[in-house]
C-alpha cells in the first residue's frame, strides 16, 4: 500500500515538472486530487480497512497529498514567475528615444531680463507702468527739461513724425505721465521699446529701457546708491564692485553714471570694457527740481531719484552676447539659446 | 575734447602719473574716453637736412639726395616726393629705424642706386592720417636730433566725453582750472599784456540784436604777414586737439580758441564794404561759407555778421568764403564776441552744421573772457605775422549780458538730497576751490558763482557741485525704507506674462520685431489700414510704423526659412500704431506658425499644422480668461478667405484675426510652406472673468449621441447656436466627436455626431424627460437648418 503511495507520488511530482504551464499543471491537479483523482480514491479505500490501521494510513495518505501540493504550489509560482519574466521581457523598449509629440519653447532674452528686474524691484513694492511709444515733445522733451534746441537733445537722434510728435527717445516721459497721475508717495518701474535714429554695430534704432524712480518726503542719493547697488549685486548675483560717476542729465540733479566692473574679465581689462576694467550700465539721479515743477509736485516736500538702463545691454552682460543685432534678427538659432 | 597732455601739464602738474590723471578726470565728471599717444611706436629718426639733389639715372620720378644727418659723412638716400629739395629739412629715417607698423628700415637698391635710410612724411611717421610729400621741419631744426624729441612727441592726447553742462572745460584752460581744483593746486589763467595800439583806424560796429549779441569786440589790424609760417610748438598743439594747421591767421584764432575756449574769426578787412553790423538775416539771404557751403537764411532767427551791403558769416557758426583770410590778405579785421546760448542753439544744426566755434557758443562762454581773448590773438598775430594794431571797438548790451546771481545754499538741504550731514567748513572749503565766492548766512550761504562756471543757477547745481568735489565714491548708501502700501493683485485682468508662458508651453518661441517696417510689407499685409509714416527713416525698410506684428513676424519668419528652417513658430507683443495718439497705439499679441505640428520626431506620424491647430492654440489662450469667444468665417486681406475667421467676444467686439496667410502673399513673400496666423488685441483679450460658484448636482448626467445630417456650407457654430436658441436649461455641453462625409451620406451632405450632454441639479433625468429635450432640439434644427438624424 505505501509503496503505491510511494509510486503514485513520484509519478504525481514527474507530471508536475514536465507541466509546462499553468494550465497543464490545473490539469494535473485535478488528475491527483479532484473527484476522481489517485489521491481522492486513496482517501476512500480507506473505509475499507481495519479501524486501527485506518489511522496510520490516512495520515500517509495526508503527508503524500501534502508534499503533492507544496510541489504543485512551487510549480505554479515558479510558473507564474516565468511568464511575468517573459511578459517583462517582451514589453521592454528603448527608454533612451526621446519622448513624444510637442516640445517647448522660450522667451526672448530681453523679456527674461526685463522679468528678472522686475522681479527685483517688485520686492520692494516698484509698481510697473507703460506709456505710449509715439509721444508728444511735451513729455519726451520739454517737461523733463529739455527745452528745445537744448544741447542734450542733440544727444537723442529722436525719429519724428511732426514737429511735436516722435518716438520716445527713452522711457523717462512715463516718469512725467505717473507723476501727473498720481500723488506720492510713488514707487515706480516703466519698462519698455526706446527708439533713436542711429544704426551701426553698436546702436539698433529700437531698444529696450527700463525706468525706475522714486518720489517720497526723504528720498536722497544716499537711498538711490543703496537701490542701485543692491540691484546689481542681485541682477549679476555676485557682489559686484560698483561706482558712481558725476554725469549729466537735464532732468536730475546730481545726475551720475552707474560703472559695474567689468563681468567679463572681473575687472581685469579685456576688449569688453575697453580695458578700462569699468563698464557703464546704467544713468541716474535726484530728480530735478524743474521736472517736479511741470508736474506741480512740491520740490520742498518730496524729493526723489530717478534711474535708467538699457535692457540689451544688461543682457548682453549677463549672458555673454556679443552683438546687438542679434536682439532683432530673430534667428531661431539665437533665440533658442536662452530656452 | 582732444587734448594734449603735456599742454595741460605746463599749466598745472599734479604729482601723479597719466592713469591717476585721467581716473580723476572721469570720476570728477569730465569723462575720458581714450588716452592715445601723440604720435605712433617709432625710432631711429633724426632731423635731417637735403644737401643736394640729383636726378636718378634709371627713374624719372625718383631722386638720388645727399642728407645730412649730423654724423660725421652725409648720407646717400633715394627718395621719390616731389617737394625734395635742396636746404630743405626733413625726418630722415637712419638705416635701423622702426617706423610704425614695425616697418624697419634697411639698406636697399633703388633701381641700381643705394639708400641708406628714408625721408619721412608725416604720414610714414603716424602723424597725419594723409600726406603729400615731406614733413617739412622748420628752417632752425636742429640737425642730427632725434625727431621723437624734437616734436616733443612723448605725449599723450586725452579726449573727454564733455556733458553739456561743462561747456567751462572746453579749453585748456578750463581743463587745467578742473585739475587744479581738484588736486588743490594753484591755478590762475595766463595774464595777457595788452598790445600797444599803432592806429587809430577801426570799422564802426552796430549790433541790431543785443539778445543775440550782448558784447562784440573788433579790431582792425592792419600790414599782416598772412603768409607767415605756423611755429611748430603751435602747429603740434593745434595737431594734438585735433585741429588742422591752416595758415598762421587762422591758426591763431583757433589756438586761442583751444587754449581759452573763446571762438575769434578773422575777416580780410579788404573784402569788407563798410562798416559791420551784426543782425538777424533777412529771409532768403545767400551767401557761401568757408566749408563753400551755399547757405540760403529760411528763418529770420539766424544771426549773422553783415557789411554794409550783404551778409558774410554765420554768427558764432562760421564764417564766409567771399571775406576769409587768405594768403594775399594784408589787413584783417578780428571778431572777439558773446553771443548768447539761448539764440545759439539749434542754429549751426539748423544748416547741417557744427563747428568748434558754434559747439561752444551753444554751451555757453564765459561772457568776461573776450578781451582777454582778442588781446590774446593780437598778441600772437604781431608776434608771428606782424601788422600795426588798432583800437579795439566795443559794442556791449549790458543789460543783455548773463548776470551773475547768487544763489542761496542750505545746509540741510544739502543733507536731504544727499544724504550725509556736511560739515559747514567742509562745503565752504569745496565752494572757494571751485571759484564761488560765498557769504555766510544763517544755516545757509548765499554763493555767487564764476563767470565760467554759467551752468550754476540753482542749489541743486551747488549740492551737485559739492557731491561731486566730495566724491560720489564717499558718499553713504542706505537701503530704502519708505511708507509702503500692499501691493495689488487685481484678478479681472490677465498678466500677459501668463499667456507668454502658456504660448512658450505650447513650443511658440518669443519674437521681437521692430516697430517700424517696409512700407511695401505693411502695404501687402494690411492694405487697408492706414500707418503713419517717420519724417526721418533710418532707412526705407525701417520707414512705417506697423498697424500689424504680423509686418514683423512674416520677415522673422522668412529669415529663418532662408537659413534652413522648415518649421517655425514665433509669436510677439507689442503695440501697433493706427495714429499718433495714445488710444491708436493698441498693445497687441501675434502669432505665425509654418512647417509640421511637431518638431522632426520618431514617434508621430508627420502632419503640416492647420487651421485647427492654431485655432487650437488661441482657444486656450481664450481659456486662461474664461470668457467665451466666438469665430465668425469673415474676410481678411491678408489671409485665405475660406480659412481665416475673426474672433469676437459675447458683446460681439472683435478681439482680432486667426487665419491662413493668402496664397498670394505666401508666394509673394517667398514661403513654400502654408503660413497661419493670429493676431489678437490685448486690451479685450485680458479681460478675466472672475469665477463664481455653482453648487454641484448630485444627480447623474446623461449623454445622448446625434448623427445629423446638414448641408456641406451649414457651419457648426449654426448648429451650435440653434441647440443654445431652444434655451433647455438642462443641456449642460455639446460635444461634436466626428465629422463624416462619404459613403451613405448624400454628395453635398455631412454627418456631423453630436453628445448633448444632460443634467438636472434636483431630480435624476427620466427617460420621458431626455427624449422630450431631445426632440424639441431635433425639431428646431430640422425647422432652422434643415438637419436630419441619420439612420
Amino acid at each position: 500500500m505505501s509503496s503505491t503511495l510511494e509510486e503514485i507520488l513520484a509519478q504525481a511530482i514527474q507530471a508536475i515538472e514536465a507541466a509546462n504551464d499553468l494550465q497543464a499543471l490545473d490539469q494535473i491537479r485535478v488528475q491527483y486530487l479532484g473527484k476522481k483523482g489517485a489521491f481522492t480514491l486513496q482517501m476512500k479505500e480507506l473505509g475499507k480497512l481495519e479501524p486501527e490501521q485506518r489511522r496510520a494510513a490516512g495520515q500517509a495518505i495526508n503527508q503524500v497529498k501534502s508534499d503533492f501540493q507544496n510541489t504543485l504550489e512551487a510549480r505554479k509560482n515558479s510558473l507564474q514567475q516565468a511568464a511575468l519574466d517573459a511578459r517583462l521581457a517582451s514589453e521592454t523598449i528603448d527608454v533612451t528615444l526621446p519622448g513624444r509629440g510637442q516640445s517647448v519653447a522660450g522667451l526672448h532674452p530681453v523679456t527674461l531680463t526685463l522679468r528678472r528686474i522686475s522681479k527685483i524691484f517688485s520686492s520692494v513694492g516698484f509698481k510697473v507702468e507703460e506709456g505710449p511709444e509715439i509721444e508728444d515733445d511735451y513729455h519726451n522733451f520739454e517737461a523733463l527739461n529739455i527745452p528745445s534746441h537744448h544741447p542734450a537733445r542733440a544727444m537723442h537722434d529722436t525719429f519724428y513724425f511732426d514737429a511735436h510728435t516722435l518716438l520716445r527717445t527713452h522711457t523717462s516721459p512715463v516718469q512725467v505721465r505717473s507723476m501727473e497721475k498720481y500723488q506720492p508717495p510713488l514707487k515706480v518701474l516703466a519698462p519698455g521699446r526706446v527708439y533713436r535714429c542711429d544704426s551701426d554695430i553698436t546702436h539698433t534704432p529700437m531698444f529696450h529701457q527700463v525706468e525706475g524712480f522714486v518720489v517720497d518726503e526723504n528720498v536722497s542719493f544716499a537711498d538711490l546708491k543703496g537701490v542701485v547697488y543692491e540691484f546689481l549685486t542681485a541682477f549679476f548675483e555676485k557682489d559686484i564692485q560698483v561706482r558712481f560717476r558725476p554725469s549729466y542729465f537735464p532732468f536730475t540733479e546730481p545726475s551720475a553714471e552707474v560703472d559695474i566692473e567689468c563681468v567679463m574679465c572681473d575687472g581685469k581689462g579685456c576688449r569688453v570694457c575697453s580695458h578700462t576694467g569699468w563698464l557703464e550700465v546704467m544713468g541716474c539721479g535726484m530728480i530735478h527740481p524743474e521736472v517736479f515743477k511741470s508736474v506741480n509736485i512740491d520740490t520742498e516736500a518730496f524729493t526723489g531719484f530717478a534711474f535708467g538702463m538699457g535692457v540689451e545691454r544688461l543682457a548682453m552682460l549677463r549672458y555673454g552676447i556679443n552683438d546687438l543685432r542679434l536682439f532683432f534678427e530673430n534667428d531661431l538659432k539665437f533665440l533658442e539659446q536662452f530656452n | 575734447m582732444q587734448f594734449s597732455e603735456a599742454w595741460l601739464r605746463e599749466l598745472v602738474n599734479p604729482n601723479i602719473d597719466t592713469n591717476a590723471l585721467v581716473e580723476q578726470l572721469t570720476m570728477a565728471g569730465l569723462e575720458v574716453d581714450s588716452v592715445l599717444p601723440a604720435a605712433a611706436d617709432f625710432s631711429g629718426v633724426v632731423v635731417g637736412q637735403i644737401s643736394k639733389v640729383i636726378a636718378h639715372p634709371d627713374a624719372d620720378k625718383l631722386r638720388v639726395c645727399t642728407v645730412e644727418v649730423g654724423q660725421d659723412e652725409p648720407l646717400q638716400i633715394v627718395c621719390g616726393a616731389s617737394n625734395v629739395r635742396e636746404g630743405l629739412k626733413i625726418p630722415a629715417a637712419l638705416i635701423g629705424a622702426i617706423l610704425p607698423g614695425d616697418f624697419k628700415i634697411k639698406k636697399s637698391k633703388l633701381r641700381g642706386e643705394a639708400s641708406y635710410g628714408m625721408l619721412c612724411s608725416e604720414k610714414e611717421l603716424g602723424l597725419a592720417a594723409d600726406a603729400d610729400g615731406l614733413m617739412e621741419l622748420a628752417e632752425d631744426a636742429p640737425v642730427g636730433a632725434d625727431i621723437r624729441d624734437y616734436l616733443a612727441l612723448n605725449d599723450q592726447l586725452i579726449e573727454v566725453d564733455l556733458t553739456p553742462n561743462r561747456a567751462d572745460c572746453l579749453s585748456i584752460e578750463g581743463v587745467a582750472r578742473e585739475v587744479a581744483l581738484l588736486n588743490q593746486l594753484p591755478f590762475s589763467v595766463l595774464e595777457v599784456a595788452t598790445t600797444p595800439v599803432d592806429h587809430q583806424e577801426s570799422l564802426v560796429v552796430k549790433v541790431s540784436s543785443p539778445e543775440a549779441c550782448p558784447r562784440y569786440l573788433g579790431r582792425l589790424i592792419k600790414g599782416v604777414n598772412a603768409q607767415s609760417e605756423t611755429p611748430l610748438w603751435m602747429q603740434e598743439r593745434l595737431r594734438r586737439s585735433g585741429v588742422k594747421s591752416l595758415g598762421a591767421v587762422v591758426d591763431i584764432t583757433n589756438y586761442v580758441l583751444l587754449e581759452m575756449g573763446q571762438p575769434l574769426h578773422a575777416f580780410d578787412a579788404a573784402k569788407l564794404n563798410g562798416n559791420i553790423e551784426v543782425r538777424m538775416a533777412a529771409e532768403g539771404e545767400s551767401f557761401s561759407l568757408l566749408n563753400d557751403q551755399e547757405i540760403k537764411t529760411n528763418t529770420q532767427t539766424t544771426l549773422v555778421i553783415a557789411d554794409a551791403e550783404n551778409a558774410l558769416a554765420l554768427a558764432g557758426v562760421m564764417g564766409g568764403k567771399d571775406s576769409a583770410v587768405s594768403e594775399s590778405t594784408q589787413d584783417i579785421f578780428l571778431e572777439c564776441a558773446f553771443f548768447a546760448p539761448l539764440f545759439m542753439m539749434g542754429k549751426a544744426r539748423h544748416y547741417g552744421l557744427h563747428t568748434d566755434s558754434s559747439h561752444r557758443f551753444e554751451r555757453g562762454v564765459d561772457a568776461e573772457l573776450q578781451n582777454r581773448a582778442i588781446e590774446r590773438a593780437t598778441q600772437l598775430i604781431v608776434e608771428i605775422a606782424g601788422g600795426s594794431v588798432g583800437v579795439i571797438t566795443e559794442a556791449i548790451s549790458e543789460k543783455n549780458l548773463p548776470k551773475r546771481v547768487p544763489v542761496l545754499l542750505r545746509q540741510q538741504r544739502i543733507k536731504r538730497i544727499l544724504g550725509v550731514e556736511l560739515p559747514a567748513a567742509d562745503v565752504e572749503e569745496i565752494l572757494q576751490r571751485l571759484g564761488m565766492s560765498v557769504e555766510k548766512q544763517d544755516e545757509a550761504w548765499l554763493v555767487t558763482p564764476p563767470g565760467f562756471r554759467f551752468d550754476i543757477a540753482i542749489e541743486a547745481d551747488l549740492i551737485e557741485e559739492i557731491g561731486r568735489i566730495y566724491g560720489y565714491n564717499n558718499l553713504p548708501k542706505s537701503s530704502l525704507l519708505m511708507r509702503s502700501a500692499l501691493s495689488q493683485a487685481p484678478e479681472a485682468v490677465l498678466p500677459i506674462d501668463q499667456i507668454k508662458d502658456l504660448l512658450v508651453a505650447r513650443d511658440y518661441q518669443e519674437a521681437i520685431t521692430y516697430s517700424f517696417v517696409d512700407e511695401d510689407i505693411q502695404k501687402a499685409v494690411a492694405p487697408n489700414d492706414t500707418y503713419i509714416k517717420l519724417q526721418n527713416p533710418i532707412s526705407a525698410d525701417l520707414a512705417v510704423m506697423r498697424t500689424t506684428l504680423w509686418c514683423g513676424l512674416l520677415q522673422a519668419a522668412s529669415y529663418n526659412t532662408k537659413r534652413q528652417q522648415t518649421r517655425v513658430r514665433f509669436f510677439e507683443t507689442g503695440q501697433r500704431f493706427l495714429g499718433t495718439n495714445a488710444d491708436a497705439q493698441e498693445k497687441m499679441l501675434a502669432g505665425l506658425v509654418l512647417g509640421s505640428v511637431n518638431a522632426e520626431q520618431w514617434g508621430e506620424p508627420v502632419r503640416k499644422v492647420d487651421f485647427y491647430d492654431v485655432k487650437a492654440d488661441v482657444e486656450a489662450i481664450c481659456a486662461l480668461t474664461a470668457y467665451e469667444v466666438q469665430f465668425v468665417a469673415a474676410q481678411h486681406p491678408a489671409l485665405h478667405p475660406g480659412q481665416s475667421a475673426e474672433i469676437k467676444n459675447r458683446e460681439g467686439v472683435s478681439l482680432g484675426w486667426v487665419g491662413m496667410l493668402h496664397p498670394t502673399l505666401e508666394k509673394q513673400l517667398g514661403f513654400d510652406n502654408s503660413v497661419f496666423l493670429f493676431e489678437l488685441s490685448q486690451e479685450v483679450l485680458l479681460e478675466r472673468n472672475i469665477p463664481a460658484f455653482s453648487s454641484l448636482s448630485k444627480f447623474p448626467s446623461v449623454r445622448r449621441d446625434l448623427a445629423l445630417l446638414v448641408k456641406e456650407e451649414v457651419p457648426f457654430q449654426e448648429i451650435k447656436n440653434c441647440i443654445d436658441g431652444c434655451q433647455e436649461a438642462l443641456i449642460k455641453d455639446i460635444k461634436v466627436f466626428d465629422i463624416y462625409r462619404g459613403q451613405g451620406v448624400e454628395e453635398g451632405y455631412k454627418s456631423v455626431a453630436l453628445a448633448l450632454i444632460m443634467q438636472n441639479t434636483t431630480e435624476t433625468l427620466v427617460d420621458s424627460d431626455i427624449d422630450a429635450i431631445v426632440n424639441k432640439v431635433l425639431d428646431a434644427l430640422s425647422r432652422n437648418i434643415s438637419a436630419k438624424l441619420r439612420d
